[in-house]
């Protein structure tokens, strides 16, 4: 991505993005606060007409660290919009509300990272087994597989 | 009209991905669907995160059997990205080979088995016999006909010896030709035009919605490839098309996996032509903290795979997403309106690692009876579709049957 495009979708984002992280000009980072996430990604998908490729979330032990990865097809280029969802609690609003693609993928991170998707369409068991223990998160770090007996 | 629930899955003995669709159907058609997997989560991402960045590439080559080395791909980018490796020029081109290689015959198997789903059983047959040499070829240069264990972070662990170069050739030239008189008379096939065209249909505003990648959303007429979008390995330095078709229905998918192949072709036999000689690993002993992200275009469409390290010997946090994993919700915009012996082609047509449609019951809402289906009734329903087709059009043989080839044999 060229630096003018940047600042073209920085600009687009406004006071938004807190931090910019360029990586290389393939692999951009922007960081907002949680509850401008949606705003940011809804500008992302409409306005920007990009592409979310997936989203994923990193226990960071203070918090959940949630990214939805962007993919700019024309430019050549993935950017990341981060955001950081404080523990106990970690919640943000849905993305999934005007895009189908990020339906699943909010719903996986709900089961494997206890965070609370707002206004999800569909919220719901995905991938872990029908009688998997409530408000245990297999991806935090405190899961401790030994003790649950998961692994010797 | 009476509502039906069709449940399909979870299990099919022969399929590696246990899935289970639920069809409401009125009649004869599908007026929605609902989708459940998590059947069989192996907890990879979780797994990956007690593994080194060099064992990873061996767990996440198991993720898939049939595109086995479509995760390694993407797995050794996004490491490579993290902590800023380079690749060899020679490492490069042998991962473009590989990677083709696989699109060839993961492409060989969807053909056939779509012929399968049709009621043309001679295709089937034809086509997974020319899939045979690809395998052979893939066993000759990497010890495996599947899991090749090619990759690791920074290049590759074998070499694909010059030698090797003109029997890779000739297997291609022997491909290729074949494939050609199968493209042809499945593109002039009015039987098949009839039995396709207009199926299962994802309209390009769909395909953005759902953000599906790969053959299916090619095959709604976006030019999106990754091999193109964001060059990696050797795809910048060969000459090559991205193939695109209109109409998004099953025919338009079908285009393009036939004509991808050819395309896949000419790649490998480029690289062979341009590789340098020189290194195949850039032996690297140590690595960096940071994230990063590698993609790749597999077969079925991307692979994104996300890294984060903290300096140490393992990932902290690894995240795995297969391109089916985007194709299968479109199922929602594809399936619903069609009828039920469409369904099992339209649910294959996004080639999605095959979902498992055995075990089927229908269950009558009303009066609560349940009436078992299985695959075989499945695609008895849709060979007896084909034939309806066959006989309103007057054709009596399938496409491959009026060229007139020796019987199939060893």
């Amino acid at each position: 991505m060229t630096p003018e495009r940047l600042e073209e979708i920085k600009k687009k984002l406004g006071s938004l993005v807190k931090n910019t992280v360029v990586k290389s000009p393939r692999r951009i980072y922007l960081y907002v606060e949680p509850e401008d996430s949606f705003k940011a990604n809804k500008i992302m998908f409409e306005e920007l007409k990009a592409r979310l490729c997936t989203a994923s979330g990193i226990d960071t032990r203070s918090s959940i660290e949630i990214l939805y990865h962007w993919g700019f097809d024309d430019d050549h280029c993935v950017l990341t919009v981060k955001t950081q969802a404080p523990k106990p609690f970690p919640e943000i609003e849905s993305i999934a509300q005007f895009l189908k693609g990020a339906e699943w993928i909010e719903r996986e991170i709900t089961e494997l990272l206890g965070v609370t998707f707002r206004n999800h369409p569909k919220p719901g068991h995905l991938v872990l087994d029908d009688d998997w223990p409530e408000g245990l998160y297999p991806l935090r770090k405190d899961f401790d597989q030994i003790k649950r007996g998961f692994r010797e | 009209m009476k509502r039906t629930v069709i449940p399909i899955g979870p299990y099919h003995p022969l399929q590696e991905e246990p899935e289970f669709f639920k069809l409401y159907v009125e009649g004869e058609r599908v007026v929605d669907i609902e989708m459940f997997l998590g059947y069989n989560h192996r907890g990879i991402e979780k797994l990956s995160e007690a593994k080194t960045f060099d064992q990873s590439t061996f767990l996440v080559e198991r993720i898939c059997g049939i595109c086995s080395t479509s995760h390694p791909f993407a797995y050794t980018q996004a490491v490579e990205d993290m902590a800023d490796l380079e690749v060899p020029e020679r490492a490069r081109y042998i991962r473009t080979i590989i990677g083709e290689l696989e699109r060839i015959h993961s492409h060989l198997l969807w053909v056939g088995l779509a012929g399968h789903f049709l009621g043309y059983n001679t295709v089937f047959m034809w086509v997974w016999k020319c899939r045979e040499p690809v395998l052979d070829i893939c066993e000759k240069v990497t010890g495996n006909r599947n899991h090749y264990a090619m990759f690791k972070p920074g290049g590759v662990r074998r070499d694909i010896p010059n030698e090797a170069k003109p029997e890779i050739i000739q297997m291609l030239d022997k491909v290729t030709t074949f494939m050609q008189m199968i493209t042809k008379a499945v593109l002039d096939d009015p039987v098949l035009h009839a039995r396709l065209k207009g199926v299962g249909a994802l309209s390009k505003e769909d395909a953005i919605r759902y953000c599906v990648v790969g053959p299916t959303v090619r095959a709604s007429g976006i030019p999106r490839d990754i091999r193109r979008d964001y060059p990696y390995a050797a795809y910048d330095r060969v000459d090559w098309n991205v193939v695109t078709a209109e109409g998004g229905d099953v025919f338009a998918k079908a285009v393009v996996r036939l004509l991808e192949i050819f395309e896949s072709a000419k790649i490998i036999k480029e690289c062979l032509k341009k590789m340098p000689d020189g290194p195949i690993d850039g032996d690297n002993k140590t690595i960096k903290a940071g994230e990063g992200i590698g993609q790749h275009e597999a077969p079925r469409g991307e692979v994104f795979h996300y890294v984060r390290g903290d300096g140490g010997n393992h990932p902290v946090r690894h995240k795995i997403r297969a391109p089916s994993y985007v194709n299968i919700p479109s199922f929602k915009a594809t399936v619903v309106g069609e009828t039920v012996s469409d369904a099992a082609l339209i649910l294959a047509s996004v080639d999605p690692c095959y979902c498992c449609t055995e075990r089927v019951t229908v269950v009558d809402r009303h009066s609560g009876k349940e009436q078992k289906l299985t695959e075989a009734d499945l695609v008895r329903l849709s060979h007896e579709k084909t034939q309806k087709i066959k006989k309103e059009l007057g054709e009596k043989k399938s496409p491959l049957e009026r060229l007139n080839l020796p019987k199939p044999g060893r």
